[in-house]
């Protein structure tokens, strides 16, 4: 398992190739196009709440949030109302803080033992480029949208001006492009020079990695570099959002590249840890509130076992209870 | 650091991480627990062996019943399920766990720690593992993933801190705590966690003291405090009718420098006159069931509320234990409950109705103490404490599965004039754990409790350094027993003491007589007779 990355790569140009490849094809093959499209949403639409089903059949026997600051207790004791929350209000705020802000990460700090000490820093750098991906990624594929809706929504046109501050000429440069290459392009570059991490990692970590890093360069490549028929591709997505599908003219292979490598990614998610995007929410350690001795929480599987009884120990005990002159 | 110490050092882990196994060198694990106390517990595959054995006499069906161990688990316990999902391998709880620092075993990182059982898991429940084994990062189930589960299962103190970094929350306790049941199920225990859980279940307290020897402790206790202060102190050991049922770990009752602890309690709990009680039933507050299984943590817990409603108390007060709080706090209402015999606890001496308590009904005595203090109903004369230079020691679980970090801090305040705070990143939720937590104090495994605590010691050693901390006050029966060697190793001339140690060194007494000593009958000095504090 020493070649991970590189065999992760080998699985990750397929879809690409494939695109490519189907550019170059006759005709009758770019009804393969729509039909991904549709087969890797499906996948996607049934796989992730199927997942998530999975998930949620099994109970949660016990409240065990992390606590991160003070529990509400006395009355002049301020509580640290997120990272302890008391109520499931204060929970959700906490939960809700965590997937839009990634606290826990912001926490996180480098720590080196030696030299009679332990040495620590802290250390952002992960958070940074964890916020500026998903963030990204979430500007980006709303920004999609222009190429599936006539006309173009509102809120998606600000969203492009926002994103593009330095607008010059034909080609204005959306920043969350910039940054998810470059966040991507770390958190690989992280995964293989950080012998910790290089330690842990499986071929899956660096598979998504790389469908992504595909899916990025492929979209920056049509956008900046290589001339691409919008019009035409527009036509096709329209097409399939209304599901009267066309077949895909004048695209281009880099297009075909692009959406191969996109319905790989959206089919993969829901069998691999992408999938945290729903998971992180069920956390019993961060989404139930530390309450557990005002509120009684209810195990749905909690059954009878068996204990010492008080009887059963006075019976073994009575003499030396006598003795003692400890009260039965 | 002189060189004879062991060398703590971090390397950067190369190869494949599966293709190693550990090395069951003396120092580094717990022996396995007697025949006798399985048992005595009814639990399966009694039998002699030790893991530097090579055949550990497992039962012939040994990958079955793990198989379907998991199974069962992954179905009652979403924590599990998600938790073998949902990790991303980012990294961010590496260097967070005190083993991974002090023993630089890359298997010790809790990421790796979890893919021990993950591996697993894909093989045998998903469908990609069942498909590319190895390639979906798959591992078949072996004799050696067996021996490699036990030996870094229980080379983690399921201290929760790296579930404070992880993005998702992953807590290594669960996982270390499912991985030490499925190991329970072919019988492989460590002694270090049985006999006492034993001895717990059957006689009443980890040390198995029989109730007549426990009466003798504590009436001694009685005898040593009046020496100290000239007051005589009634103790009640199950007294029918009480008010509040005390419970504590059963080492303040029994070892040093727990011993103090319990002298401390006395003192307070005479001078506000509690109507109280000890018993003798329910005489352990610590629960080593926590550290073996779900199952018998209950069983060992269920003694206490069983013993508060045949005396008839209103409510419980728990004394200074760290597991002991996790379970009250996370799992005994659920598990026992509900409490609906009890009363939501009021302090009878402030009125304070402790709301926060209203379902479990049990308190924890900082809580007690710290609304004593602050409504004004205690005396204290904190220059008793003058000798101690004092930091304080977040235990694990008050602090990240409970968040009690405030009320200790307010009594230590109130009862000492030099209180010093270690650096931010090993208090409160960041807090080190002492390394020897979750059932592997003991002295089979010593090195690795050193190499485990040494983080918490270097903190404690800054301090030291900085200024001249001489007293590290903790809430923990654990951390009092496991801290003085570590100090003593890693930082000397330090003393573990317990925070109601303190307050009972500061605690003016109604009629006592001037103090010559604290409760360790060490020498104190003080220029005025004034209390400072009212």
């Amino acid at each position: 398992m020493r070649y991970r990355a590189g065999f992760a790569l080998l699985i990750a140009l397929a879809p690409a190739c494939a695109g490519v490849a189907l550019a170059f094809l006759p005709k009758p093959f770019l009804v393969l196009a729509p039909a991904a499209a549709y087969a890797a949403c499906a996948i996607f639409l049934l796989g992730l709440p199927a997942r998530l089903w999975r998930w949620t059949s099994s109970p949660v026997p016990f409240r065990i949030p992390t606590t991160c600051g003070q529990q509400r207790s006395l009355a002049w004791i301020p509580p640290a109302r997120l990272d302890n929350p008391s109520t499931g209000l204060a929970a959700a705020a906490r939960m809700l803080l965590e997937v839009l802000t990634f606290r826990s990460l912001l926490r996180n700090s480098r720590s080196r033992a030696g030299d009679g000490a332990v040495h620590t820093r802290d250390s952002l750098g992960l958070w940074l480029a964890a916020i500026l991906f998903h963030w990204s990624l979430l500007i980006i594929l709303l920004r999609h949208l222009r190429l599936f809706v006539q006309p173009v929504p509102a809120f998606v046109l600000t969203l492009q001006k926002l994103d593009a501050p330095f607008h010059t000429g034909a080609h204005p440069l959306y920043l969350s492009d910039l940054a998810l290459l470059v966040a991507l392009a770390y958190l690989l570059l992280r995964r293989l020079a950080d012998p910790v991490v290089r330690y842990v990692s499986l071929l899956s970590d660096y598979l998504a990695l790389w469908l992504l890093l595909g899916v990025g360069l492929t979209g920056v490549l049509m956008r900046y570099l290589v001339g691409v028929d919008v019009a035409s591709i527009k036509q096709f997505a329209i097409s399939l959002a209304v599901f009267s599908p066309v077949l895909p003219r004048n695209c281009g292979p880099w297009f075909f590249a692009h959406l191969f490598l996109a319905c790989s990614l959206a089919a993969y998610i829901p069998f691999s840890k992408i999938a945290h995007m729903a998971g992180v929410w069920l956390s019993p350690t961060r989404n139930l509130a530390n309450n557990n001795r005002a509120v009684r929480h209810i195990n749905p599987w909690n059954a009878p076992v068996k204990t010492h009884t008080y009887a059963e120990w006075l019976e073994e005990n009575k003499d030396k209870l006598k003795s003692a002159g400890i009260p039965q | 650091m002189s060189s004879d110490l062991i060398q703590i050092e971090q390397r950067s882990p190369e190869g494949d991480w599966t293709a190693t196994k550990p090395d069951f060198r003396k120092g580094t694990w717990c022996y396995s627990a007697t025949p006798q106390n399985l048992t005595s517990l009814d639990l399966p595959n009694p039998r002699p062996w030790q893991p530097s054995d090579p055949d550990w006499k497992l039962p012939e069906n040994w990958k079955q019943i793990l198989l379907d161990g998991i199974k069962e688990r992954l179905e009652k316990y979403r924590s599990f399920r998600l938790f073998m999902d949902l990790c991303v391998r980012c990294g961010a709880c590496a260097d967070k766990c005190h083993f991974y620092l002090g023993s630089g075993d890359p298997k010790n990182m809790p990421v790796l720690r979890a893919e021990l059982l993950r591996s697993i898991y894909r093989r045998y429940f998903t469908a990609s593992g069942r498909l590319f084994g190895e390639l979906a990062g798959g591992r078949e189930l072996t004799e050696d993933v067996v021996k490699e589960w036990f030996y870094y299962f229980y080379q983690c103190t399921e201290c929760r801190r790296c579930s404070v970094y992880c993005p998702y929350g992953i807590d290594t306790a669960e996982i270390t705590m499912i991985g030490r049941e499925l190991l329970n199920l072919i019988g492989c225990n460590t002694n270090w966690v049985l006999d006492p859980a034993s001895k717990c279940y059957r006689i009443g307290n980890h040390l198995g003291i029989p109730p007549h020897s426990l009466k003798d402790n504590i009436d001694f206790a009685a005898d040593e405090l009046e020496e100290i202060t000239g007051v005589r102190v009634e103790v009640p050991i199950g007294k029918k009718g009480a008010e509040v049922l005390f419970v504590a770990p059963s080492a303040d009752y029994f070892v040093t420098p727990h011993y103090y602890t319990l002298l401390g309690y006395l003192a307070l709990f005479h001078e506000i006159g509690l109507d109280y009680t000890f018993s003798a039933y329910a005489g352990e507050g610590g629960n080593f069931g926590l550290f073996s299984s779900h199952e018998l943590m209950k069983r060992l817990n269920a003694k206490i509320y069983d013993e508060a409603k045949r005396l008839k108390v209103k409510w419980i007060l728990g004394g200074e234990c760290g597991h002991m709080w996790r379970v009250i706090n996370q799992y005994m209402d659920t598990m026992n409950g509900p409490a609906d015999f009890l009363e939501t606890p009021v302090s009878p001496v402030t009125g304070t109705r402790f709301d926060h308590v209203r379902s479990t009904k049990m308190l924890h005595i900082a809580e007690f103490s710290a609304d004593l203090i602050h409504q004004g109903k205690v005396r204290l004369d904190p220059r008793r404490n003058d000798h101690w230079r004092v930091t304080y020691h977040d235990s694990c679980n008050p602090a990240r599965a409970m968040g009690l970090l405030d009320e200790p801090r307010y009594v230590l305040r109130s009862s000492c004039n030099h209180f010093y705070e270690m650096p931010d990143s090993t208090i409160r939720e960041h807090t080190f754990c002492c390394g020897s937590g979750s059932g592997l104090g003991t002295d089979e495994n010593l090195e690795m409790r050193l190499r485990g605590g040494y983080p918490r010691a270097m903190a404690v050693k800054y301090v030291k350094e900085r200024h001249d901390v001489n007293a590290l006050a903790c809430i923990c029966a654990i951390d009092k027993a496991v801290l003085p060697p570590l100090l003593e190793y890693w930082a000397p001339g330090i003393e573990v003491a317990g925070v109601h140690e303190l307050l009972g060194n500061a605690l003016v007494l109604k009629g006592e007589k001037q103090r010559t000593t604290d409760l360790r009958g060490q020498p104190i000095q003080i220029a005025e007779e004034e209390p400072a504090h009212a």
